[in-house]
């Protein structure tokens, strides 16, 4: 049972990955855009070679949240295009599991783009990247892992309507809230002049808290919404 | 059920039309002044706010859970009057924040997710307006979400030490501050329950005229 779920989930994930290494789309595609948006950010924001204060946090999540948006778009639109999600639903597998592979492929995704922005952040904000490393990684793992959540029910729920290109944000930002909330103030406490850890670990287990809820939330609606 | 709604809005309507006298006739708050008034629409309307939540929530399940088609009604009149409502809540909020702290708007964690329910009712009525067909199911689940933030907002003022006011205060209310209070409660609640079913009957009235031309083609 738990086996099956992995193997399904692990298969969909490297299909997806497999296509993915093949075409490069989405991942250049979204890397470009999470870079201009930093590039535009410090366009607006640097003056005179110096950024002010506290801003890299907030700069990070808006590219991580605006690039990941972007992403989540394509992974279903790719299968609407070939015309292979009714394949995909009708494989003799639990959707639960197939809602897992896509997620962890999106993840994948998303864990390489945010590899090239946060030194790109480091080097145009100043910020102190690598203070603490290991507590910046977990909050940016548990809050993509959130916000990622969400996205991809939303995403595949989206994928059989009219206008789902601007509905996608519109849907997902409110939701998400609560997990940029969380990953800005995390993020801002570890880069503030004297970082605040205890600050860091709160939202740390905020993100953990929210995480559960939409991972569960999600698992639980994917197979009726996905019902036709 | 339905005989009730002329009851309910004749009631909530005089009741409503009273109010200004009723509250008029309450003490003046001593720090407060005037202001202090506004509180008497402010609470009845936050907390029909989340019960519109909650209701949207729960018909949102037993509509996607149970496959009962005309929860989906409830749970777009309810989603409705939840942006009415949380209108009204925002609204009144700041009225009273500008005298109490100096200024209209703090993100202080209720208000903050007060304002952010807000967003998800508008964010679900973009979705049942311009979604198209399917829409019904997706905004079922997006008001599942929504309504995960609800107990966030009730806990979270008395969780994080905020500025806005405690819940516990409400039970503590002097008896002439009270009975203002709850009149118009009870007013804000009969017209919110007759809107609901109004707005609700429409929708599974719409329903049906859906099906019936689905039935006249097939014939």
């Amino acid at each position: 049972m738990i086996a099956n779920f992995v193997r399904v989930a692990w298969h969909v994930m490297r299909k997806d990955l497999t296509v993915e290494v093949r075409s490069k789309e989405v991942l250049l595609t979204t890397l470009f855009f999470a870079v201009s948006v930093v590039l535009v950010f410090s366009f607006a924001i640097v003056r005179e070679g110096r950024a002010p204060d506290d801003v890299a946090a907030g700069i990070l999540w808006v590219a991580v949240s605006f690039s990941g948006t972007l992403a989540m778009g394509r992974t279903f639109e790719r299968e609407r295009y070939n015309d292979t999600l009714r394949a995909l639903l009708l494989a003799p597998a639990e959707r639960p599991a197939i809602y897992t592979g896509k997620l962890l492929g999106l993840l994948v995704l998303l864990g390489m783009v945010e590899i090239v922005l946060v030194p790109l952040i480091g080097l145009l904000f100043n910020a102190p990247i690598l203070a603490f490393p290991g507590r910046l990684a977990t909050l940016l793992v548990l809050g993509t892992v959130g916000f990622a959540a969400v996205g991809t029910l939303f995403a595949a729920m989206l994928v059989r309507v009219r206008s789902r290109d601007t509905l996608l944000p519109v849907l997902l930002y409110p939701i998400t809230i609560p997990v940029m909330i969380a990953g800005v103030r995390g993020t801002a406490a570890l880069f503030q002049a004297t970082p605040d850890l205890a600050m860091a670990q709160f939202w740390i287990g905020l993100l953990l808290f929210w995480d559960a809820i939409f991972i569960t939330l999600a698992l639980w609606t994917f197979e009726p919404v996905m019902t036709e | 059920m339905s005989k009730l709604n002329p009851l309910f809005i004749g009631l909530s309507g005089v009741m409503l039309g009273v109010a200004p006298w009723v509250i008029n006739a309450a003490p003046y708050e001593s720090t407060m002044g005037l202001v202090q008034k506004v509180f008497y629409f402010h609470f009845p309307a936050a907390i029909l706010f989340l019960v519109a939540a909650l209701i949207c929530g729960v018909a949102s399940a037993i509509f996607l859970f149970g496959k009962k088609p005309r929860a989906d009604g409830w749970a777009i009149a309810a989603a409705e009057l939840g942006l009415v409502f949380g209108s009204l809540t925002l609204v009144t909020g700041p009225l009273w924040a500008r005298k109490a702290w100096g200024v209209w708007w703090v993100w202080d964690p209720r208000l903050t997710s007060s304002l952010l329910l807000w967003m998800i009712f508008s964010a679900y009525l973009l979705l049942r307006k311009y979604g198209g067909p399917g829409s019904d199911k997706l905004g079922a689940g997006m008001a599942l979400f929504g309504m995960a933030n609800v107990p966030f907002i009730y806990v979270s003022v008395n969780v994080w030490r905020t500025l806005h006011p405690q819940t516990s205060v409400v039970p503590t209310l002097p008896t002439d501050m009270g009975i203002p209070l709850w009149f118009c409660f009870a007013a804000f609640t009969m017209l919110f329950m007759a809107l609901l079913n109004l707005r609700a009957r429409l929708e599974h009235q719409r329903a049906r005229v859906v099906a019936l031309y689905l039935a006249e083609d097939e014939a």
